[in-house]
């Protein structure tokens, strides 16, 4: 059967493969059905990957779907042709389009936790695709997986597709998902963000697969993502779209070199490093400091192990790190959630209490927290003026026509105007949630703001306008961050000081110049060149370097003792980093690292 | 206000006829005095009179109107009802969403006191408590108040905890706020869609036990007039193909499938489904 389908298709490699033509597409809104796709015409051709970039709400994952001829729930797609290998699919038969779906065209989720089903086998839901379609066997699917599973180097693929989805760690999810896709060996692949939830280390893993299989396998794709750098180094071309509007289509080369359109600038734009220019602080006075904070959950292990920061008033203090290495659980054991097992965290040179409950109001206004994601961290049944007017009356006792007049200028603070003081959470955009919760803790007039990841929920612009506010508001109200973030690029904008974690201890610490340039713990160097660069070829050339040979994805495994990082590092030495403590080591005034290696030697291995 | 009569016109069929069927029940239970022809106790006539001018629907095994009674019987039957759904829910919902903000052992105390409740069939614990202390009206309020309250407290408390876990509840902690505060304003304005919900079918489950204990001597005393015991009273006129003692028990029917029609539509609403053409 798959045979037969590659005959009639002609296997030449220039043949169009996907073509669609003035596609149009309403959703139901609460106004009644409204354009979300206005007119967009594509052409793929065989073994071509084509790009789909937008910020949320551009319609690419509406696109994305309409290629394989489904509208989502709310949606209906009006006019237009969508010709699949020359099948019309806006007038096919359902059956016929389930015929296709899954067999000649897949779909990669965004999120593979939620897109495998957690009460099935992985290898059983491999299997499910090509049984139902009667390509093969069950058994003869199963061997295909493991097959699949092994050049796609998965840790033990014999066994792997025995486990449950979630005995298995998100970037290998997310892989396991493209091998699903490739079950039934499709001409057209759909990728709808696979890598946006994971970490830049994970991130490089997941674009190497789909590279390899797209190459290998001479499959079409359509990769939507709202980051331009990603997408770079897989599409042959590129699509930009704004609210369900083409703004621009060319080569990646030619996207990435020379834009013709404002808003293809403001994307490359708003993905560039800016470097701060670092502020200038005549008194550096200690704000919070952090000595030997060990601590867990519950009778677990230390998530944290001996972890010391300090901030320095009216700076910037990064901690970055992968998702397992502690970083938030360091801002629940500075806001008082999370009591520390010991350890001691002074503020303003007085003692905090370790337990929320012990602290006075005082100490609780001075340290405010501004979130990841802004949805869940406002309550949607709250409108802006009790949001942000509760610090307010809380803290300040302020009320009536004072506390109306403050929340108008803190909304000015934040760049919104005062109508939006009646609005509900679900008025507003993603950009604008996240501003009110800025908003909220400036409301405490704190001295202290914690940010947990506050931009990597959003939208590449809206998120650089953010960093921005941030920015501006220190300046301007000389406040101090503690920002949490596994996205260095923002980390290296932002920053005066960087502490990165491993694993719940401090790998490196210092000031940012001193961490970056050049990195000396194998570990910095590890996440410095996993992020990806704005240019083609950039995931060849870090796939050749030793750091990615070494392991780049691996999870983050708390050790009780030797180094944490041993067992990923290029530069380990074998027996001693598994047995022993890494030394600290200051090869400057107020830059800490901990390795075996000594300074020299690591900067002699970067070269 | 021009608000809440959009919402209204805009609900389906089913639900306004839900509507239509509660606001007349509730004008009769308000106005029983001046609606019925005659007194709830009066003996007007011979027991099991056929329905006739002067008594529209007969009258009962003790020559009492019976039309006069079922209307009385509205105002007791469901302002018994009324107050008994009320009471379970202020002790449910507010029990449940303490163990939920709190967690630890508060919440297990709590919840092992409830499931021990709820592991015994609540007909015979019924039974049990109103023969120990005998079938005055506050026993009863407070029996069937703690019967029911049980299972809303597991509806708060399971809805209750999907809204702890979030950020904005952490927010109000950081902040310092006391469990009333969270409670109040962060939980509470969260699961009132699905609270409502049950508080609609809660009270008609309220109304059905009622009515049982009625039909078994122990809910509502005589000489008061209630549905469940009109029924039982005149249960043996059914063997002589008269219909009579159905109409109680068709109004306590009819108010049912009314008030779940309106809380199908209002469940709809507050779950957010979009009705796709």
């Amino acid at each position: 059967m798959l045979a037969d389908a590659n005959k009639n298709s002609g296997n030449e490699p220039s043949a169009t493969l996907l073509e669609v033509k003035g596609l149009r597409i309403e959703g139901l809104s609460e106004k009644g059905w409204q354009e979300i796709v206005c007119g967009v015409d594509l052409k793929l051709k065989r073994g071509e990957i084509l790009g789909l970039i937008g910020e949320s709400g551009a319609g690419k994952s509406t696109i994305g779907l309409a290629a394989m001829g489904f509208a989502r729930d709310g949606c209906r797609i009006t006019s237009g042709e969508i010709i699949f290998d020359g099948i019309e699919l806006c007038t096919a038969s359902e059956e016929q389009k389930r015929k296709l779906r899954g067999n000649r065209i897949s779909y990669v989720a965004q999120s593979a936790a939620a897109a495998f089903n957690p009460a099935h086998r992985l290898l059983n839901q491999f299997a499910e695709g090509p049984v139902d379609h009667k390509v093969m066997s069950r058994t003869e699917a199963k061997e295909k997986g493991r097959k699949l599973y092994r050049s796609l180097d998965l840790p033990d693929p014999d066994n792997i597709g025995e486990r449950w989805p979630h005995q298995v760690s998100g970037g290998q999810l997310q892989r396991m998902m493209v091998a699903m896709a490739m079950s039934c060996g499709p001409d057209l692949i759909v990728f709808d963000e696979p890598t946006t939830a994971l970490d830049v280390t994970t991130q490089i893993e997941v674009l190497k697969t789909i590279k390899e299989i797209v190459t290998a396998r001479n499959v079409s794709a359509i990769y939507i993502t709202h980051d331009l750098a990603v997408v770079a180094q897989l599409a042959d071309h590129l699509m930009v779209l704004r609210y369900g509007n083409l703004i621009e289509v060319n080569s990646t080369g030619q996207i990435l070199e020379a834009p013709k359109q404002e808003y293809t600038r403001a994307l490359l734009d708003a993905r560039t490093r800016h470097e701060k220019t670092a502020v200038q602080i005549s008194d550096a006075e200690t704000l919070l400091s952090i000595n030997s904070v060990t601590a867990g959950y519950g009778n677990g292990p230390d998530i944290l192990q001996e972890v010391s920061v300090l901030v320095e008033r009216g700076r910037t203090v990064a901690v970055v790190g992968e998702s397992g290495s502690g970083k938030s659980t360091l801002a629940r054991v500075i806001t008082g959630l999370l009591p520390p097992r010991s350890g001691e965290i002074h503020f303003q040179s007085e003692s905090l209490p370790p337990a929320l409950a012990q602290r006075s109001k005082q100490q609780l206004r001075k340290v405010q927290m501004i979130y990841q994601i802004p949805d869940v961290a406002l309550n949607p049944r709250q409108r802006v003026r009790d949001v942000v007017g509760r610090p307010l009356s809380f803290y300040l006792g302020l009320s009536g026509k004072e506390r109306e007049h403050r929340i108008i200028e803190l909304l000015e603070h934040i760049e919104l105007s005062e109508h939006f003081i009646d609005r509900l959470p679900d008025e507003l955009s993603g950009g604008e949630k996240q501003r009110i919760c800025i908003a909220r803790a400036l409301a405490a007039e704190p001295e202290l703001i914690i940010c947990d990841e506050v931009t990597s929920a959003l939208d590449t612009i809206v998120a650089k306008a953010i960093l921005d506010l941030l920015q501006r508001l220190q300046r301007e109200l000389s406040l101090t961050y503690l920002f949490i973030s596994h996205d260095l690029d923002t980390v290296a904008s932002i920053a005066d000081q960087v502490v990165v974690l491993y694993a719940g201890r401090i790998a490196e610490q210092g000031p940012k110049a001193a961490v970056f340039q050049p990195p000396f713990h194998p570990y910095t160097r590890l996440l410095l060149s996993s992020v990806p660069e704005m240019r083609q070829g950039w995931l060849e050339e870090t796939l050749s370097t030793r750091e990615a040979k070494a392991g780049i994805a691996r999870e983050v495994k708390i050790t009780e003792r030797g180094c944490p990082f041993a067992e990923r590092c290029p530069v380990a030495i074998p027996e001693i980093c598994v047995r022993d403590r890494p030394p600290l080591q200051t090869p400057a005034s107020g830059h800490v690292f901990a390795c075996q290696h000594a300074p020299e030697m690591l900067l002699d291995h970067s070269a | 206000m021009s608000n809440i009569l959009k919402i209204i016109f805009s609900a389906p069929l089913s639900a306004k006829f839900g509507m239509l069927v509660v606001v007349i029940y509730s004008i009769v239970a308000i106005f029983a005095p001046f609606i019925a022809p005659y007194g709830e106790r009066e003996i007007l006539g011979r027991a099991f009179e056929l329905w006739s001018d002067k008594y529209p629907l007969g009258t009962d095994n003790l020559g009492r109107d019976m039309l006069s009674r079922m209307i009385f019987g509205a105002r007791n039957t469901i302002g018994l009802a009324l107050s008994i759904t009320i009471l379970a829910f202020l002790l449910g919902s507010l029990t449940g969403m303490i163990a939920a903000a709190l967690g630890g052992w508060v919440d297990q105390i709590l919840s092992r006191i409830v499931d021990v409740l709820m592991s015994i069939p609540s007909l015979i614990f019924a039974l049990l408590i109103l023969s120990i202390f005998g079938t005055s009206v506050p026993y009863l309020i407070a029996t069937i108040t703690v019967i029911d309250a049980t299972r809303v407290f597991r509806l708060a408390r399971a809805t209750a905890m999907n809204v702890v876990v979030m950020d904005y509840v952490e927010v109000a902690r950081v902040r310092g706020e006391k469990l009333d505060w969270v409670i109040r304003k962060e939980i509470l304005p969260n699961i009132t869609a699905p609270l409502l919900a049950e508080f609609g079918l809660r009270f008609c489950f309220v109304f059905l036990f009622i009515s049982a204990l009625s039909f078994l001597g122990l809910g509502l005393q005589p000489p008061a007039a209630d549905w469940g015991s009109m029924v039982r009273d005149n249960a043996t006129l059914i063997t002589f193909e008269d219909m009579t003692p159905l109409l109680p028990a068709g109004a306590i029917a009819l108010l049912t499938i009314a008030i779940n029609f309106i809380v199908d539509w209002m469940l709809h609403k507050s779950s957010g489904l979009k009705d796709v053409s």
